[in-house]
């Protein structure tokens, strides 16, 4: 059995998409690209998917992973081409590695996220920052299925920088983007959440709601608040290592994109 | 023309507010956007309910299909936006869009809208209204959209007259086409005559109804006395179109795969449209005729291309009544035995009560799970199946559930209606009596107690175009009254009352589908004063509101001296001029009268596919005839994978 480890996003409108709808969109690209799935034993066999670590609904992402097993072996670049074309435009396959270590998911340790402020003045997004920065802990609540929570969205920030976003056009209001590295941590702490963590801290208001996309997801060097390209250790280990201790192989290479 | 620019980025913002939000995005899967300046004739495509419940309907999904396969025409969809959206597009002044590429529904050549049913009227005036159309017809202008509507519903578009320009009754994929190069004509003549002209065209064509072509004359006690065209070269009586080789029509070939989660989750392929059962209540049964069946090769081409094009993990052969099809026998087990490998499963809707279909159920669940059948006796006593020309005996139906229940079903799904003409208590109650013989028989050959029976139950609703036209409808106390009766009795037997299941639905809604089915002009000003109210989504239990649309029509039926009831629980004489009788079914009326004759004399009428033909006019009318097999083919030779 071999096993594919995918890196997808959500692009523009489809960043409405559930992670729910993506499940059932992407069980149904498989089918129309014939990718030959291993299937769960039982009465109703399922194909074996697992997803990590899904980007809320309405929030874009370049960012995504997931795994599959496949009962007969497939170049892993032959596969995403087929499956991204299968998938609707804005859901796109854009990295496959077949899986030669363990442990994937744990490699998911944080992510980098762009919020983009539309209306806000990059000034007012640069103190709000400080604030929030300077601050120990920032008390937000979000509403859940079990009622209203009350958490720390500071500590799991590991960096937050504003800039002022390039004006393409002449008389385009103001706007400020946002990086963010966050931990992933129980309980999440959503780009969202440091939103009202501004508003806490600093009063920031948005007038229309930020355009929030993840950028990258992996291991997180904590001296240089960057992530790593989780697939990378795959990639680095030879097929001969893949059945030995493979997984200890942590990789430290640099993604250019999205790393801040 | 009003702006055609898309008004994405102003929706966009109102996304994160609302529930679903991927319902509005487009983006489906085989969906289709093209160049708006390449196309002369535009059309906006609306099923008028939610997008989980229109983006399957296979109506629309035929004709997106067929209109943007022509050069130079395109054709996009909306979908009615729930109260939420609603009211932030009122604040934003944003319009009703497409979710194609999302433009405002004002900027096309033709707003068409396909009715299901007729609980989607009340969402047709806030689309209307949303997009910025004049509701009512009479106020449009050049620049607005032709509104049209289609679908069952308009073969009696009546109380819609004031806000449709025209309607269209039967198949659409001819007719769309046929449309759009009256459209583009007209266009490329530069318009002459404006609005009026292009409906004077369409109308000449005896296949577009204009009901502003068309006075309606009201005899002093309220009926109509006659219904008149009122411009020269428009026809008396207005003809349903007729698609006659389905083989030559095999769509919908992509089929639309949603990304939000819809009602149905699945392919389906139209494996012969029309019935000539003839069951008396039965709308769709009547206005489609004759049956045409679409090739078994046919099917298996659908079947192997749609899978190919969808991914989809089940496959529906659908039609009135699915088993009917000559060679279903050939297909379903072709089609088993093609599919078995790759996890597809497959399902037949709509089947008889007979020992044949649950072989057919069992080839179909060959690997899976044998969980329920649906049957539908549609009648509880004997007499009451005669009535309605369902034919089948208790019998047969406990016949029919041994072989399932011994084949491993365990449970049966049974379907029936209440308030059917001449109906009486007792008729309803031996409902009871037939499910507890289903558990018996059940018990006995499955020897295990582990067995259910679902009777599942709701009004009937007289419809135009039917042998029951003339019947008049149960009030919704008497229903809701004969309803109770029946559950009392199910579920106060000790022996099997546990093991069957009840499911009604109450008289109420039904009132109002009826009003509406069987009503006229004058209903427009209660749809219209429902809307204004706040009516919305009728076809929902928690959206609809009986008191809203009983308090409406109390406001505006006085004045021409009708009532609900008159609507509704009045039966209709022979002379009477029925509001739809300008509307060209094919079915000719005295035959409709002695089919209701028969129905009050418990005289039932066979299959004219294997019994001579009853006159029933389609065909001559129509020059159409019935088309069915068998061909003898095999289902497809295998395309090499």
């Amino acid at each position: 059995m071999q096993r594919i480890r995918l890196r997808y996003t959500k692009r523009g409108r489809l960043r409405f998409t559930s992670h729910r709808d993506f499940q059932r969109a992407f069980e149904r690209a498989l089918r129309r690209a014939e990718v030959p799935m291993a299937y769960s034993a039982g009465f109703t066999p399922h194909p074996k998917v697992s997803y990590a670590n899904a980007a809320p609904t309405g929030t874009g992402s370049e960012a995504e992973y997931l795994e599959i097993a496949l009962a007969a072996a497939r170049d892993p670049e032959q596969l995403r081409k087929l499956l991204d074309e299968s998938l609707p435009d804005g859901l796109d396959i854009t990295d496959a590695v077949e899986a030669r270590t363990s442990s994937f998911a744990e490699r998911l340790e944080a992510s980098v996220w762009e919020l983009r402020l539309e209306g806000v003045e990059p000034a007012d997004a640069e103190r709000a920052v400080e604030a929030f920065l300077a601050a120990e802990t920032v008390e937000v609540q979000r509403r859940t299925k079990n009622g209203l929570r009350t958490f720390d969205a500071r500590s799991a920030v590991v960096r937050l920088e504003a800039l002022a976003a390039p004006s393409d056009r002449p008389g385009d209001r103001a706007c400020a983007i946002l990086r963010l590295v966050v931990r992933h941590v129980t309980p999440a702490v959503r780009p969202d959440d440091v939103l009202s963590g501004l508003s806490v801290t600093a009063d920031l208001a948005l007038p229309v709601p930020a355009a929030v996309t993840r950028l990258a997801q992996g291991l997180l060097d904590a001296e240089s608040g960057t992530v790593t390209d989780p697939l990378a250790p795959d990639r680095d280990a030879s097929p001969a290592a893949s059945t030995t201790a493979a997984g200890q192989s942590a990789g430290a290479a640099q993604v250019p994109e999205g790393s801040v | 023309m009003s702006a055609a620019e898309s008004v994405f980025p102003q929706l966009e913002a109102l996304l994160p507010h609302v529930q679903k939000p991927i319902q509005y995005v487009g983006g489906e899967l085989n969906s289709t956007v093209k160049p708006w300046s390449e196309c002369d004739v535009r059309w906006a495509l609306m099923y008028p309910d939610a997008y989980e419940v229109g983006l399957p309907n296979q109506g629309v999904m035929i004709l997106y299909e067929v209109l943007n396969e022509r050069e130079g025409v395109l054709a996009e969809r909306t979908y009615s936006v729930w109260p939420d959206l609603e009211e932030l597009m009122r604040e934003h002044k944003v319009p009703q869009f497409t979710v194609d590429s999302h433009r405002p529904v004002g900027a096309f050549d033709v707003f068409g809208l396909s009715f299901s049913t007729e609980l989607g009227y009340t969402n047709m005036l806030t689309a209307l209204d949303l997009a910025g159309i004049p509701l009512e017809s009479a106020d449009r202008t050049i620049d607005d959209p032709i509104v049209l509507a289609g679908g069952h519903a308009a073969f009696n578009p009546e109380p819609i007259a004031d806000f449709i320009d025209c309607a269209v009754i039967g198949d659409g994929e001819q007719a769309v086409l046929e449309i759009t190069d009256i459209i583009r004509a007209w266009k490329a003549e530069g318009r002459p005559g404006g609005r009026d002209e292009l409906l004077v065209r369409l109308a000449r064509t005896g296949g577009v109804y204009v009901p502003r072509f068309y006075d309606v004359e009201y005899l002093a006690d309220g009926r109509i006395a006659r219904v008149v065209p009122n411009r020269s070269g428009v026809p008396w009586r207005v003809s349903k179109h007729t698609v006659m080789d389905l083989d030559e029509w095999p769509y919908p070939k992509q089929p639309l795969v949603p990304l939000a989660e819809t009602v149905h989750e699945r392919m389906s392929v139209e494996i012969f449209r029309g019935c000539t059962r003839g069951c008396r209540f039965c709308q769709a049964g009547m206005i489609t005729r004759p049956v045409r069946e679409r090739s078994i090769t046919g099917i298996g081409e659908m079947v192997e291309k749609g899978l190919k094009a969808t991914g989809f993990e089940e496959v529906g052969l659908l039609s009135l009544s699915s088993a009917d099809h000559t060679e279903i026998g050939e297909v379903a087990k072709g089609l088993a035995d093609r599919y078995e490998e790759d996890k597809i499963g497959l399902s037949l809707p709509s089947t008889r009560v007979d020992a044949f279909n649950v072989d057919l159920a069992n080839e179909l669940t060959r690997n899976g799970r044998r969980s329920g059948l649906t049957f539908a006796p549609e009648g509880g006593s004997e007499r009451m199946r005669k009535v309605i020309n369902k034919m089948v005996s208790e019998e047969d139906l406990i016949r029919t559930v041994a072989t399932a229940y011994g084949n491993g079903w365990r449970q049966v799904k049974l379907y029936f209606m209440c308030g059917l003409p001449t109906e009486t208590d007792e008729d309803v109650l031996q409902i009871a009596d037939m499910a507890m013989n289903v558990i018996a028989k059940g018990r006995e050959v499955s020897k295990s107690n582990d067995i259910r029976c679902t009777v599942s139950i709701g009004g009937f609703v007289p419809k135009p175009h039917t042998p029951f036209q003339w019947a008049p409808q149960l009030s919704a106390e008497e229903t809701d009254a004969r309803l109770e009766k029946l559950r009392d009795k199910i579920r106060g037997d000790k022996k099997y009352g546990r093991s069957i299941g009840f499911r009604y639905h109450d008289g109420k809604p039904g009132i109002v589908e009826g009003l509406l089915s069987r009503g006229d002009r004058r209903l427009g000003a209660v749809i219209r004063a429902v809307y204004e109210d706040g009516g919305r989504f009728d076809g929902w239990r928690e959206h609809f509101s009986y008191d809203r649309w009983m308090a409406s029509a109390e406001k505006v039926l006085p004045e021409v001296g009708v009532d609900v009831a008159w609507y509704t629980t009045r039966e209709r004489t022979y002379e009477e001029v029925l509001p739809w009788d300008h509307l060209d079914s094919g079915l000719d009326k005295d035959w409709l009268w002695e089919d209701w004759q028969d129905a009050l004399d418990e005289t039932e009428v066979e299959d004219c596919r294997w019994t001579p033909c009853f006159d029933c006019g389609v065909c001559p009318q129509m020059d159409t005839h019935i088309q069915i097999g068998p061909t003898g083919k095999k289902l497809l030779p295998l395309s090499v994978k």
